[in-house]
């Protein structure tokens, strides 16, 4: 599979392995395309999970991970995205619709925004918070005091 | 959003009687048109509404009685347990799993060891891994018990509340002399088990099993051929397996929709692959079926608890783990079959004590975005039904 597409996408693609489990970096650019080609080709057809970690040390500072699972081959893959800070990815929301919630959970968390995406808002937390708490450079004991001081009418969540 | 504002300003109204023969207070401007001629209506249900199983808010939007389409408010009980595990070692963050889904704490715990067992390259040794089957399994049922007695309380049927909760208790009994728990269990560790077994607890795991295969029967009697019941969950909430699949639901709602399709067997992990059990399914994708599902499901695990209380092997119940734990670096997706469906861990590793992120795949998140779907053209009193067949629990919707 990784042979066919290297030969179609070029070096864009980077596949690697740890401890049995199968991932592969691949380029921002080309995320729609292979995300599709995994679904309607390769029967990739359920998208487990959508999440992101945060590098701050790295030039690109977030990873955008896609679990996915193939019913049919009863194979699990992870495909792997490098974005900077700011910038935006392609939703996969057309590819499964599964992503909706997840994708906004990411852009809830972590500032990334789904270019897209039918309803690109908070999920977990109010609308009108301000910072992403899973962001390194979010504190554990960091919150949006002047939210928490005209919705709650306390002075701190502490 | 808007700052709430508490109190709606008003004038103060008066009261005083101006004429003996009308009511000054009552006197309202006749409307043009009454609130029933309207072709859409939108109201409000929960957060604290008392058939949501927890703080979940939905907005639904109606045509009379028939529901045209729902968007769900969710995060009410958020805690940033993701958050969390970055800051506390891996040993420190397992208790805080058991927190999420808190009627299913085992398998959470389960799941999280697991996945941080494979980051350490170790393995739990067989008694462990047995008395890890016997209290997830025994974990299951509680769960599906839990979601019978309150699903059907929900529509209605107030017996099985009672009878569920009066058989649940002899599990948490074993909880309790397992570990002193009850409820958020924290029943294992990495690299295995914390306590050897009490003495007695094969007895009485078997003395349960045989008190319980009765009692599914009897919740059955209550309710398979009931009428009320039939006509309240049949055709009710459809969703096909197609949807299933495209929306990512998976566990009973999955097999019901008629895929066979469930980690232990798909994916074996603990040593599921010793035992001998079916997946059952159904074909409808109603509320009706995921109803047979669950309850042929506790059949099976009652199945699977017999066989591994037969096995039980003696020998160590942990494994050789550091007591300061380093996982080299890497990451690792594992997921279990929670009672709820597929729950999987994202962790990964800088070297370091402490995991650089923990993700969460939650099966109730994930599940709960079919409810629209799902209620689309159904009764308003059908979304109480479908909310209880999804059963999401709002700890784990949020974390």
């Amino acid at each position: 599979m990784i042979a066919k597409f290297r030969s179609t996408y070029g070096s864009g693609i980077e596949p690697l392995t740890y401890a049995g489990q199968n991932y592969m970096v691949v380029d921002r650019s080309m995320i729609p395309d292979i995300l599709q080609v995994l679904r309607n080709e390769e029967q990739f057809d359920y998208c487990v999970d959508i999440t992101a970690v945060h590098y701050p040390k790295r030039e690109k500072q977030f990873d955008v991970i896609w679990v996915l699972y193939s019913y049919s081959r009863n194979e699990r893959i992870r495909v792997k995205a490098q974005i900077l800070d700011g910038e935006s990815i392609s939703s996969s929301v057309p590819i499964w619709a599964a992503a909706n919630w997840l994708e906004r959970e990411v852009f809830d968390m972590f500032g990334i925004k789904f270019d897209g995406h039918p309803d690109m808002k908070r999920i977990l937390l109010p609308e009108g918070w301000k910072g992403y708490p899973l962001r390194k450079d979010y504190g554990i004991l960091q919150q949006d005091n002047e939210w928490v001081q005209i919705n709650l009418g306390i002075e701190s969540g502490q | 959003m808007k700052p709430q504002q508490h109190a709606v300003d008003r004038e103060p109204q008066n009261l005083e009687m101006t004429d003996s023969n009308t009511l000054s207070h009552l006197e309202l401007e006749t409307p043009e048109k009454t609130f029933l001629d309207a072709n859409e209506l939108v109201i409000n249900m929960g957060p604290q509404h008392p058939a949501t199983h927890g703080v979940l808010r939905v907005i639904l939007r109606l045509d009379g009685e028939k529901v045209l389409g729902l968007e769900c408010v969710i995060g009410y009980l958020h805690r940033g347990v993701e958050k969390i595990g970055e800051h506390r070692t891996y040993t420190m963050f397992n208790p805080y799993v058991d927190r999420m889904d808190y009627v299913a704490a085992v398998s959470n715990g389960l799941g999280y060891c697991e996945t941080v067992e494979k980051l350490l390259h170790v393995e739990a040794p067989p008694r462990a891994q047995y008395v890890r089957v016997i209290l997830t399994e025994l974990n299951r049922l509680a769960s599906h018990q839990l979601w019978l007695g309150t699903h059907a309380l929900d529509i209605g049927a107030i017996t099985p509340l009672f009878y569920t909760f009066r058989d649940r208790e002899e599990i948490l009994k074993i909880y309790e002399k397992y570990c002193g728990a009850r409820l958020t269990t924290h029943a294992f560790r990495i690299g295995g088990l914390q306590y050897e077994t009490y003495n007695g607890f094969e007895r009485e795991v078997k003395n349960f099993l045989s008190f319980f295969r009765p009692k599914i029967d009897e919740y059955e009697e209550l309710l398979t051929t009931n009428r009320i019941w039939v006509e309240r969950t049949k055709n009710v909430g459809i969703i096909s397996a197609k949807d299933c699949i495209a929306l990512g639901v998976t566990g009973p709602v999955l097999r019901a929709s008629g895929v066979k399709w469930d980690l232990r067997k798909a994916q074996p992990y603990a040593n599921y692959k010793n035992f001998d059990f079916d997946i059952p399914t159904c074909q409808n994708g109603d509320t009706y079926d995921r109803y047979l599902v669950r309850m042929a499901e506790m059949r099976q695990s009652v199945h699977i608890i017999e066989q591994a209380v037969e096995g039980l092997p003696e020998g160590p119940v942990m494994a050789k783990v550091p007591k300061v734990m380093k996982p080299p670096a890497g990451e690792i997706y594992h997921s279990i079959e929670a009672p709820k469906g597929e729950l999987g861990y994202f962790i990964v590793s800088d070297g370091s004590t402490q995991p650089y992120r923990v993700r969460v795949r939650p099966p109730s998140f994930v599940n709960l975005q079919a409810l629209d779907l799902m209620c689309r053209g159904q009764l308003v009193a059908d979304v109480i039904a479908v909310i209880g067949t999804l059963d999401i629990v709002l700890g784990e919707v949020d974390r």
